[in-house]
């Protein structure tokens, strides 16, 4: 009994300040449709700057929550700098780029506090006075998590009186129903947007820096806290103050009782409350439908078409380098490398076909990657099956599970369905790493040797055909009725259905082929590395995939295998060459988003047709 | 051969507590050009949507070529025969004029399952015959996003074809374009359905529209028909001129400010 008050205020201290994080998030949603990725990155940075201002501030309360606030300051200075110098730039780009803008500030990020900070975990202070315990039924509980459970209250109180109360707060209101309109009135959306960021920053600086007293510091805060942050926003309502307050509580108590009560599947748990939420409610608890944003980041979609003569021949002689010249090349590195970048290009293409031609976003394609992987491996593993079958296998693996996944993902639209799609991927890693009997968990497998014919060059030309024909085939596909049925109700829904097309059905075959060949790719990673890890379908590497697919461009076919064989060697040049690769590589993403916002090839495009027309 | 080619009857459709469609009936005759008009808010645009699938009738039904049609999906009503045109034209933007209309085409041949097909080589040859019969040849290769827009109206006429529609439901044809082009798109809309024995059944502000093509009028006013006949007839009816011109309820400086106004 005891024990379960106790979980209970655990959980209310982690909701506290999952609210305070998500407030921010889904301020900043609510006016400015960005799904700010780079949002855990600012929670991350408050906890630094708030663990060296207060330790280099003198002890005692002044010291410790002066530090704390101004540590929240500072990060929303950050957000609102952030704001003005890439965003700005970038809100009539396509949605998507937004995102791959706020991956490279994530990637910059954590390289920065790298740097700055090292890469140790940081203990901060104890906040002072807070040091103890106050006795509750007899078990001792700490004073400062108290604290904390009141703050988040407090902070919901100050915002709704912000939002209701100034006109400010009646301009964001105004903003998150109809954007359009405010702008049409005469508001001056650049300073509303810029502080909004502000304040979104300030919340989420504010959270990491009250993190100090209770966890160390540390590198990886930021991706941890944006899925879990993602999850309350979603499961409010993106855009809604109390949806996300009421999300923050479920998922900060589930978090505490679902260690009691399923010890099994905590990792798992979060996640398919949040599809169970989804699949019932498509858009949260108290999310509402938009008004229609016409045309405000519209950019009319170009027409796909057959590449130019010279284009093609230029495919070829690529090709036909990639084909002949290995053998001629020293050690095995090489080969690795190279056989890495053909999984990647039909991983990325995979991807591609239902973010372009389907037009659907998805968070979480590692896990069609993935299960791909873990099919050929566990084949090999548990039925001795030999290379061949077991890569045949893989597609069929990653297919049953688009077909199972995909059926409640394609009925959602925009963020929503992305969400869906991360949430199964989730599910799909937890399964990984917690079924420990039959993936051996974070061992991994062990031991998915190719046969013994496929030494590392043939299995490269295994990987590079496979890789080759998987490409053309979804460039295919893309160019069939079916491809243009797709296209169709991406363009218009109404016009699509009123031609007969069933949405519904387009996006479900596409999204299940795509898992399809996605799991290609993962059977051959599985072979090609010779084991397989929870990691093959984890979140950093399906992000991974929508980086190569947003740097390459989603307009062109082109695009995603422009974008894998540039983003796999920009990273490997990277990684060998300087411990800050992601500082780096995310520099060089914020450039290319500010200077092709229509990705590699889409800049590729239009130089050749600048050069050809003038 | 059925007498009426669509028919409704006694369609009616609520949104809370307002009766937008109250007990509307009528039939659409093969080969007619069957114009629906009435002021803002008469109910016109509720009405096509439970023609078109779009919406689902409270009460009522909706006959075509005597089959029951009521509540099904647009796409099933469009299987069945119904081509239309938007009163915001709705065409795909990355498509060409020519791929839009083999699209079409295709999904009425059952080709959409196809995904090994180029989809270039489907059709073609019907899409352009189509485009030339619309008088938009010339553009078939060009990207819909890039066309004005009287001649994406055409692309929607051809797409709207491309099913040899038995009737043809026409949400505002002519909103938008200038008085010149609207006489031709309609002329030219008459003709094809002279010569394909077509019905067509349309929504339309512009008067000169509707007295110059439209065979019958039907006369909507808060949701309920208060008027049916030739132009002739509905012109000189005494309730229609009340409802148009106000008599005493609008200001009524000019007579033709309610009519042009496209409604929202």
């Amino acid at each position: 009994m005891e024990n379960l008050l106790l979980q209970g205020l655990n959980g209310l201290a982690s909701a506290s300040s999952l609210f305070l994080v998500a407030s921010g998030l889904t301020v900043i949603f609510g006016v400015t449709r960005i799904v700010n990725f780079a949002h855990g990155s600012l929670y991350m940075l408050g906890a630094y700057l708030a663990f060296s201002i207060v330790t280099s501030l003198p002890r005692g309360h002044a010291g410790f929550w002066g530090g704390v606030v101004l540590a929240a300051l500072a990060v929303g200075v950050i957000g609102a700098l952030l704001e003005m110098l890439l965003l700005r730039r970038i809100y009539r780009a396509p949605e998507l780029f937004q995102l791959l803008a706020t991956f490279g500030v994530v990637l910059v990020v954590q390289d920065v506090a790298l740097l700055v900070w090292g890469a140790q975990d940081l203990l901060g202070p104890r906040a002072p006075g807070l040091r103890g315990s106050v006795e509750l039924l007899g078990l001792r509980f700490p004073l400062y998590e108290l604290v904390l459970i009141g703050i988040g209250p407090v902070v919901l109180g100050l915002l709704l009186l912000l939002f209701k109360r100034t006109r400010w707060g009646t301009l964001v209101r105004a903003a998150t129903q109809d954007r359009e309109m405010v702008g049409a009135l005469g508001v001056n959306q650049r300073w509303l947007f810029t502080s909004v960021f502000f304040l979104g920053s300030l919340l989420a600086g504010l959270a990491g820096a009250l993190q100090l007293p209770r966890e160390s510091v540390n590198l990886h805060m930021d991706l941890a806290t944006i899925t879990e942050v993602f999850v309350v926003v979603v499961v409010g309502g993106l855009g809604s103050l109390p949806g996300a307050a009421l999300a923050a509580l479920l998922i900060g108590e589930l978090h505490a009782f679902g260690i009691l009560i399923f010890p099994k599947i905590t990792l798992v748990l979060v996640f398919l409350v949040m599809a169970v939420v989804l699949v019932v409610r498509p858009r949260g608890l108290f999310g509402k439908a938009q008004v229609a944003q016409a045309a405000v980041a519209s950019v009319a979609e170009p027409v796909l078409g057959r590449a130019p003569a010279q284009l093609k021949w230029l495919g070829f002689f690529a090709l036909v380098v990639a084909v002949a010249a290995p053998p001629f090349l020293a050690g095995d590195y090489a080969l690795i490398v190279l056989t890495d970048m053909a999984i990647a290009v039909l991983f990325a293409a995979s991807l591609h076909f239902i973010m372009g031609p389907g037009g659907m976003a998805s968070f979480g394609h590692a896990a069609y990657f993935g299960i791909g992987a873990y099919g050929a491996a566990l084949l090999t593993k548990w039925f001795a099956a030999p290379m061949v079958p077991a890569l045949l296998a893989a597609p069929f693996c990653a297919g049953l599970a688009g077909v199972l996944f995909g059926f409640f993902c394609v009925r959602l639209s925009g963020v929503y369905s992305a969400m869906l799609t991360l949430a199964f991927a989730q599910i799909a890693w937890s399964v990984a790493f917690q079924w420990v009997e039959l993936t051996g968990g974070d061992n991994g497998v062990l031991g998915v040797w190719p046969d013994p014919w496929a030494t590392k060059l043939n299995f490269y030309w295994l990987a590079l055909g496979c890789s080759v024909m998987g490409t053309l085939a979804l460039r295919r596909i893309a160019l069939s009725p079916f491809g243009y049925a797709l296209r169709a109700q991406r363009d218009n829904t109404l016009r699509a259905e009123a031609i007969g097309i069933n949405a519904f059905e387009m996006r479900w075959v596409a999204f299940v082929l795509a898992a399809g060949f996605a799991g290609v790719a993962g059977g051959l990673f599985a072979f090609a590395k010779g084991s397989v890890f929870p990691t093959a379908l984890d979140i950093p590497r399906s992000v991974d995939a929508l980086l190569m697919v947003l740097l390459g461009g989603v307009q062109t076919l082109a695009g995603p295998l422009l974008g894998a064989l540039a983003f796999t060697g920009l990273h490997e040049q990277l990684v060998r060459a300087t411990d800050y690769w992601r500082l780096v590589l995310g520099g060089v993403i914020l450039l290319l988003v500010l200077a092709f916002p229509q990705g590699l090839a889409g800049a590729v495009r239009q130089w050749w047709e600048g050069r050809r027309h003038g | 051969m059925d007498r009426f080619t669509l028919e409704a009857l006694g369609l009616q459709k609520s949104f809370g507590g307002v009766r937008a469609v109250d007990q509307v009936s009528f039939g659409v005759r093969p080969g007619e050009m069957l114009a629906l008009i009435g002021p803002n808010g008469a109910g016109k645009s509720t009405c096509f949507n439970l023609l078109n699938g779009h919406l689902k009738p409270d009460a009522g039904r909706v006959k075509l070529l005597g089959q029951d049609i009521t509540g099904l999906a647009p796409r099933r009503v469009w299987k069945r025969g119904v081509g239309r045109t938007f009163q915001i034209t709705a065409t795909f933007g990355s498509m060409t004029v020519r791929e839009n209309v083999q699209l079409a085409l295709q999904s009425h041949r059952g080709e959409l399952a196809r995904i090994w097909a180029p989809a270039w080589r489907l059709r073609g040859g019907q899409a352009d015959t189509l485009l030339e019969r619309v008088g938009l040849a010339g553009q078939a290769k060009r990207p819909c996003s890039v066309l004005a827009y009287g001649d994406l109206k055409r692309v929607e006429l051809a797409i709207a074809l491309s099913n040899n529609p038995r009737l043809l439901l026409m949400d505002e044809p002519t909103a938008g374009m200038a008085p010149q082009e609207r006489v031709g798109l309609m002329a030219l809309v008459a003709e094809i359905a002279r010569e394909r024995g077509m019905s067509v059944l349309f929504t339309e502000h512009d008067m000169d529209v509707v007295f110059g093509h439209a065979d019958r009028v039907l006369v909507l006013d808060r949701g309920r028909l208060i008027a049916e006949g030739t132009p002739d007839e509905v012109r000189g009816n005494a309730l229609v001129q009340e409802v148009y011109l106000g008599s005493g309820f609008e200001p009524e400086p000019e007579a033709e400010a309610p009519l042009e106004a496209p409604e929202c």
